[in-house]
């Protein structure tokens, strides 16, 4: 049988529980992308309930639908646009009187809307009784009560719903909200008014968009410009006339004072449904905020926290990515042993299966980090962090959330791009991603600590510490920079509400971890595995080498002439012969390695690139390794090994003692650190940031600019510190 | 007065709330209006932004933005 399909949207303040509605109606059958055009999350779900297929989509969370962010255009061009059959306006009956402001805008609309007072145990708790009847009567709207995260009166809120949409409701005039006579006599006139000149051309109602017009809102003027055709001129003239009158009689802009005409509205319905009991409780979240945002224990708290996180995502998480890496090991060498030796077993080994393992490697990260995020946002704590930290994070011109993703980039970028999410303004949001990757994560440590090692001696620690240092200035000078040009204005207010504390529900945190990382499996991983195909095929290729010595018999030779000495040696002297025969058969093999990775298309690329690095310092070698750091930054430290012939030895004293006689000088070695922690940020990052910002052209200009800042830094050390010791 | 010099712990009546354009509206919208009470609960270990109590909800100002907003009968 073929079932009716209804469309329900989600509408409600942040923090109303919206999403713990939406989990409960559609459990794990969702769908996460983004709105079109922009990084806003869309979560959508279907479900088949009472005999129909409802498709109901999560609006994101605002406070009004005045298009002043993204998230209200998107909410408001949903409701007016694509015409769901219902839109329930989810309150938090703990705040009606905020929350109830929101749902007259919905009102206005003349949109088939439907109430849910949720977590009516809160507020009853609080002391609040709200009179259910009185307000659906007032505001003409079905209004149920609901517990969000008790799943209580889930099946009434869809019933209803649904009753609702299938209900010939014709839409009331009266029981909205009442303006002044002004702007009441103002709003009559210019409806009939469009009435009779869009001839039904503009598909909202009338009323509405007479309100709209008032307040001087430039989507639906422009909505007007493009549909009412040659009558659109008139109507705006029009409009403003009525405008400039109500500006000249209240000595404000019409939409401030329909702002507080719309309260006032709201507080008369407060005073018939709302009766607060005097028996004043505790209240549990002010005693909470007495510690985690007390002058003093505040900070050290929050760092607390904060510490916790990280160790969780990075040392706890190092477990699982141990185990990945034995499995693709295990995998790759069982591989090994049944394949025929040919380039198509070197593509599937060291290509796909080594660029699979690169992917999965980050997966145990991204699934704590965000787990971790999300206890954060679901208990409250998330906007506490945002109040300590914001006068810091102000300084670079962004929002106090931003400082986790910016904290986290220190362990790995991906994961602390994608934590970029929780920033509502996307201006801040891409400053944040552009800045992020000058946090040095935790793979470029081993390249600090084989240069700094190696040139440093005892001072070491201090240059690894002034490296990341300089990584913290230069993203504030960035994010500076940035902030009074690229992504200039539109310094998001921090009118932001601090929630009460919640305890976060088991469920919602593994829907929220669950649909991070599907996003980085899905949309990052093919991604990084094709750039892990073609960084090998680039090292891999040409395959046939014409060697400048014929290695592979002169090794047959030594290991002959060995062995025929071993024979006839003494006892005594036939292990060290055979030691002997061993290290001179590992340096020939060496040299091999280090020959092919000079004559791959890789080491020929570095080649060429070789006298862009010369002013800073960094030749042909140092050149291929930064560039196959490109696919991840810990790469650079086996390539230089196979590059500068250090023996194959687990410690990194080799590689040091080998940089140490290849020429390089410590200026050149702090260029070179200097270097990597600027330059162009991993390929999962790259990845990471197309997917976070939604446009190649960030992508791009990442790229591009941290490159150039990486060079032209490394140019002054290296060229400035030559100068000096002249 | 300003509601910056307000102090911890105080109650005020907002008189006048100045500033232009979004930022203006989006406090308003916030329900932090002309003649609503405001309670000052505590100022960020860094001393901003503050934390208010308006229409029995918890909010969060930047110093500059309360630097704008004009307010009485302070208790």
């Amino acid at each position: 049988m073929h079932q009716k399909r209804l469309s329900i949207a989600l509408a409600g303040n942040p923090n109303s529980g919206k999403t713990t509605i939406f989990n409960n109606m559609t459990g794990t059958r969702q769908k996460v992308g983004n709105w079109p055009g922009v990084t806003v999350e869309k979560k959508e779900g279907n479900v088949k309930k009472f005999g129909y297929d409802l498709k109901i989509i999560d609006l994101p969370g605002t406070y009004s639908l005045t298009p002043f962010t993204i998230e209200e255009i998107i909410a408001r061009d949903f409701v007016l646009e694509e015409r769901p059959d219902v839109v329930i306006d989810i309150i938090d009956a703990s705040n009606l009187e905020r929350s109830l402001y929101l749902a007259t805008q919905f009102r206005e609309i003349d949109c088939k809307v439907l109430f849910a007072l949720n977590m009516a145990d809160v507020s009853r708790s609080r002391g609040f009784k709200i009179d259910g009847k009185k307000l659906s009567e007032l505001l003409d709207v079905p209004v149920v009560f609901t517990v969000g995260n008790k799943n209580q009166g889930m099946d009434t809120l869809l019933e209803k719903a649904i009753e609702l949409a299938e209900s010939s409701y014709e839409i009331p005039q009266k029981r909205r909200v009442k303006y002044s006579k002004d702007i009441e006599n103002s709003i009559s006139s210019l409806k009939s008014f469009l009435e009779n000149w869009t001839e039904g051309s503009i598909p909202y109602s009338n009323r509405w968009t007479a309100i709209k017009l008032l307040e001087d809102d430039k989507i639906v003027k422009k909505r007007v410009l493009n549909k009412a055709g040659e009558n659109s001129r008139e109507i705006l003239q029009q409009a403003q006339i009525h405008r400039d009158f109500l500006v000249d009689r209240f000595d404000d802009d019409p939409e401030i004072v329909m702002t507080g005409e719309r309260y006032g509205f709201i507080a008369g319905i407060i005073k018939e449904v709302l009766t607060t009991s005097t028996k004043q409780r505790i209240d549990i979240s002010r005693n909470i905020d007495l510690l985690l945002t007390n002058r003093f224990l505040g900070f050290p708290i929050f760092i607390f926290f904060i510490w916790a996180m990280f160790q969780l995502t990075f040392s706890l998480g190092a477990y699982p990515m141990e185990w990945i890496d034995m499995g693709v090991n295990f995998v790759s060498k069982s591989l090994a042993h049944v394949l025929p030796n040919n380039l198509f077993k070197d593509f599937l080994l060291d290509g796909v299966i080594a660029g699979v393992g690169s992917v999965a490697i980050f997966l145990p990260n991204i699934l704590i980090l965000f787990f971790c995020i999300a206890i954060f946002e679901d208990t409250g704590y998330m906007s506490r962090a945002a109040f300590l930290m914001d006068k810091i994070m102000h300084l670079i011109g962004l929002h106090g959330k931003s400082f986790i993703p910016m904290l986290m980039g220190f362990g790995c970028n991906v994961p602390a791009i994608m934590a970029s999410r929780t920033l509502e303004s996307e201006k801040d949001r891409t400053l944040t991603i552009l800045i992020t990757p000058f946090m040095s994560c935790s793979a470029k440590l081993p390249v600090y600590i084989v240069l700094a090692g190696a040139f440093f001696g005892a001072r070491a620690g201090t240059v690894i510490f002034g490296i990341y240092l300089a990584g913290i200035i230069l993203s504030i000078v960035t994010g500076r920079l940035f902030r009074s040009t690229l992504l200039r204005g539109a310094d998001a207010p921090f009118v932001m509400e601090l929630p009460p504390y919640r305890a976060p529900m088991i469920k919602s945190l593994l829907i929220h971890m669950w649909d991070r990382s599907k996003i980085f499996l899905k949309k990052m991983g093919g991604v990084i595995l094709a750039g892990s195909v073609v960084v090998w095929i680039l090292s891999a290729f040409p395959h046939n080498i014409s060697y400048s010595l014929d290695y592979n018999s002169e090794i047959a030779k030594i290991k002959a002439s060995y062995n025929a000495e071993i024979e006839t040696a003494h006892k005594s002297d036939k292990k060290l012969l055979a030691k002997k025969r061993d290290g001179d058969v590992a340096e020939l093999i060496k040299l091999k390695k280090a020959e092919k990775a000079e004559n791959s298309f890789m080491g020929r690329i570095g080649k060429v690139l070789a006298p862009v690095f010369a002013p800073i310092g960094i030749d042909w070698r140092g050149s291929i390794a930064l560039l196959t750091g490109f696919v991840a930054k810990e790469i650079v430290v086996s390539t230089m090994g196979i590059l500068y012939a250090a023996d194959e030895t687990d410690d990194s004293a080799a590689l040091k003692n080998a940089l140490l006689s290849s020429g390089m000088t410590p200026l050149g070695a702090l260029a070179m650190m200097v270097f990597v922690l600027l330059y162009m940020p991993c390929l999962a990052t790259v990845a990471a940031i197309r997917r976070e910002t939604g446009s190649f052209k960030w992508m791009i200009f990442s790229v591009v600019y941290s490159t150039s800042l990486a060079w032209s830094v490394a140019f002054c050390i290296y060229q400035g510190g030559t100068i000096l010791a002249a | 007065m300003l509601l910056s010099n307000i102090k911890e712990n105080q109650t005020a009546r907002i008189v006048h709330i100045g500033g232009n354009g979004a930022l203006r509206r989006r406090i308003l919208e916030m329900g932090i209006l002309k003649g609503s009470e405001i309670y000052v609960e505590k100022y960020a270990p860094l001393k901003d932004p503050i934390e208010l109590i308006v229409k029995g909800y918890h909010v969060s100002l930047r110093v500059k933005e309360a630097a704008q907003i004009t307010v009485d009968n302070v208790k």
